[in-house]
């Protein structure tokens, strides 16, 4: 491969520099400030400043509220991963299928993307509002007690398919473009060869697709990490109980409705560790596995 | 000649003398007033109507000019205040919700005591005709003023008359006691309605109100009042047996769990549930859209416990007035047009009006009397019911003036969740009040370290 190479600095650190700007100004700068706050105590004001080494870590590590968080995090995680790329794929598998008005299906598939978290919280609770609720009247009537305000289960089953439903457009989009660009004549001669549609889709499509599924899992953990938070909100403030306090929705609730910039702080730098482990290891280990 | 100059220059003289240095927006008062920035988190409509008494107070003077400006739900005005404040850009006035008032009166230089702001402007408003209940809410413990109280409310018992026919109850008389209550609402289930009783706002009325009305701690040092130091007593017997009571009626169908904060609010107008204990400015949305005759009670209570019941207690919010920021003092002139302001909200006729715009009760004894003598109390029966609940018992005792816990937003969750738990069935009446202490023993615990010294 050709290299093109530079006379002197200055001409790359100048094409750099905005990238760079933008690292440090919304990344580094934030972040550093997240870790300052986090070994810090501090009451609301910030008139009166204490140094307090890893305490506040030390503190949130015991709570028994966080590690429960970190399990509801596990939980809605994998959930939402497992539901939002599971229905994707299979719908993306029908609409590749030659069916009449496959346009106006896919199209139809994409709008969710479109729709703000909070919004689709609030459609889904018009659902299954217990009392005001279309599905939630429906399960009342027959004879189900459906309240997720009262019943954790239900809550987090909730906030799952609502979480879920929202990100189900963006891999349907993936798939679908995964799907076309398989190409029709390793298929064809697996059909010719015998091989029956469901044969065909677990030894062809999907181990080709494998690349795209790898990308989508880092996404929609990213995106059930963190974006997630106006669904939580919009629908159970995280409880009832904890039922569904996640740990982004557990740094709002620290930082923000309790002002405790130190706990919020600490837990938000364990965050980010978290996710950037994560992240790791998705790249190192099952990278390898997948064929590009 | 000569004596004319003199007399001349001591005219000058005392003019200058009588005319202190001024900040230059001061000194020509018609020309450009004085901003002062007021910081509320009242939604509509009653930040509108909030913002008339504003206007109406810009209107009545020339050398002020507050500038109010909606920031959200209480808590998103509190922390946006907060960040203001570290921000060195702070407004004048913030409207704080009555649940961070602890964290308030911890807050040192960041806040201008009432009190401070008042003697300092020259200004007297006459607190001893504020209600008991009201005053003392925002007091220190010496009963010194650290805040301007404002829009205040009290929990209160709305009934659905219709129900009431239906399960054969005399509609005109509400249950009074608890034992009532729950009498009542069998009848109400056996009658086929499905929501004999619910809350609004689980922890303030289940358990702020119930031990104000019962005379009975809920956290040592006097609720607070008297120092960081204090820790939740919520787990005494009476607490204990009152949860474990909604619990069971929960069970047996006669009452029904709303959801956090307001949100059972709807089910009372809509005719789902019969008897509902709610905030009592609630009132101006059940007149709006209940669809049946309706009636106001006052808090059911234990009638076994001695001295019950005694007042209620607020919710609510008041006024307090900010520094700049950690480095930013005021100018003599801002802090007057702060106590101008507060001078003019506090008469009687314009408390009066918001209390019968709003349905929030009348912080004064005085505009209490404005109100009746307009009639308001005959053309809507009830309405007087929360002031009456208010001013039951005459003087507020240590456990009815109020809560002064730091870090109280995060308690009260910690209330709801718990409650929430026992109501799902994973505890006990006993095990939660016992979690609530644990956990809020813990937030009291850290407030006292970030706000010692």
């Amino acid at each position: 491969m050709k290299k093109t190479l530079f006379k002197g600095t200055a001409l790359p650190w100048l094409l750099l520099a905005p990238q760079l700007a933008v690292t440090c100004i919304f990344f580094l700068w934030p972040a550093g400030a997240a870790i300052w706050q986090s070994v810090l105590q501090e009451d609301p004001w910030g008139t009166r400043s204490e140094f307090v080494g890893l305490r506040n870590f030390a503190e949130v590590l015991v709570e028994p509220e966080w590690r429960g968080a970190a399990l509801n995090t596990l939980v809605f995680s994998t959930s939402v991963a497992v539901l939002a790329m599971g229905s994707a794929l299979f719908l993306a598998v029908q609409a590749d299928k030659a069916i009449r008005g496959g346009n106006a299906y896919k199209t139809l598939l994409i709008w969710p993307y479109a729709v703000a978290p909070a919004v689709a919280a609030v459609l889904w609770l018009f659902l299954f509002h217990p009392s005001i609720g279309l599905i939630g009247q429906a399960l009342n009537q027959a004879g189900i007690a459906w309240d997720y305000k009262l019943n954790g289960g239900q809550a987090m089953t909730l906030v799952i398919i609502a979480a879920a439903w929202k990100q189900v457009s963006y891999n349907f989009i993936f798939f679908l473009a995964g799907l076309q660009s398989i190409p029709k004549s390793v298929l064809e001669a697996a059909a010719i060869d015998g091989a029956r549609p469901v044969r065909r889709f677990w030894t062809i499509i999907f181990p080709l697709l494998s690349p795209t599924s790898f990308f989508l899992l880092v996404v929609n953990l990213v995106y059930a990490f963190f974006d997630t938070f106006g669904v939580i909100h919009a629908l159970t403030g995280g409880g009832p109980g904890k039922a569904t306090e996640t740990l982004i929705y557990k740094v709002y609730v620290e930082g923000v409705q309790n002002v405790n910039l130190g706990s919020s702080a600490a837990q938000s730098v364990i965050l980010m560790v978290i996710v950037i482990a994560l992240t790791a290891v998705q790249f190192r280990f099952i990278e390898r596995k997948v064929h590009y | 000649m000569r004596r004319r100059i003199l007399a001349a220059a001591g005219l000058v003289a005392a003019a200058m003398l009588a005319l202190p240095p001024r900040p230059a927006a001061a000194q020509a008062p018609a020309a450009t007033p004085v901003e002062i920035q007021f910081w509320h988190g009242l939604p509509q409509p009653l930040g509108g109507q909030l913002e008339q008494i504003v206007a109406g107070f810009n209107a009545s003077q020339a050398r002020y000019k507050v500038v109010p400006s909606f920031r959200g739900t209480y808590p998103e005005t509190m922390v946006a205040a907060i960040a203001a404040f570290r921000a060195n850009s702070a407004p004048h006035i913030v409207q704080m919700f009555e649940v961070g008032t602890g964290t308030m009166m911890s807050a040192g230089r960041a806040v201008k005591p009432l009190h401070e702001l008042l003697a300092e402007a020259g200004v007297t408003i006459d607190f001893n005709d504020y209600l008991p209940a009201v005053r003392g809410y925002y007091q220190a413990a010496d009963g010194r003023q650290m805040s301007m109280p404002f829009n205040s409310s009290t929990a209160v018992m709305f009934w659905n008359k219709d129900h009431f026919k239906r399960a054969g109850l005399d509609p005109a008389v509400a249950p009074k006691t608890w034992d009532e209550v729950a009498e009542a609402a069998r009848k109400l289930k056996a009658a086929g309605i499905a929501c004999p009783l619910t809350s609004s706002w689980p922890g303030w009325i289940q358990v702020e109100q119930v031990s104000a009305l019962h005379n009975i701690p809920l956290a040592t040092l006097g609720n607070g009042f008297d120092g960081l130091g204090a820790t939740l007593q919520v787990n005494n017997p009476l607490l204990v047996r009152h949860m474990n009571n909604l619990i069971e009626w929960q069970k047996a169908g006669l009452f029904r769990y709303g959801g956090r904060d307001s949100t059972a609010d709807a089910l009372f107008p809509a005719g789902e549930c019969s008897m509902a204990l709610v905030s009592s400015g609630a009132r101006s949305r059940i007149t709006r859209e209940a669809r049946f005759e309706w009636g106001t009670a006052m808090l059911p209570y234990y009638r076994d416990v001695a001295g019950a019941p005694r007042n209620s207690i607020i919710g609510g919010a008041s006024f307090w007035a900010l520094n700049r920021g950690t480095q930013g003092a005021r100018a003599v002139e801002e802090w007057k047009g702060v106590a101008e302001f507060y001078r003019y909200i506090s008469q009687p006729e314009i408390d009066a009006k918001w209390h019968m715009e709003t349905g929030y009760v009348p912080v004064r004894r005085a505009s209490y009397e404005v109100a009746r003598a307009a009639g308001f109390y005959d053309r809507n029966p009830g309405s007087d019911v929360p002031i009456e609940q208010l001013l039951r018992g005459g003087e507020t005792t240590a456990n009815t003036r109020g809560i002064r816990l730091g870090g109280y937003v995060e308690i009260r969750n910690i209330i709801q969740e718990e409650m929430e738990k026992a109501f799902q069935g994973q505890q006990n009446g006993k095990q939660a009040m016992d979690a609530i202490v644990q956990r809020g023993n813990a937030v009291l615990r850290n407030f006292e370290r970030a706000n010692r010294g």
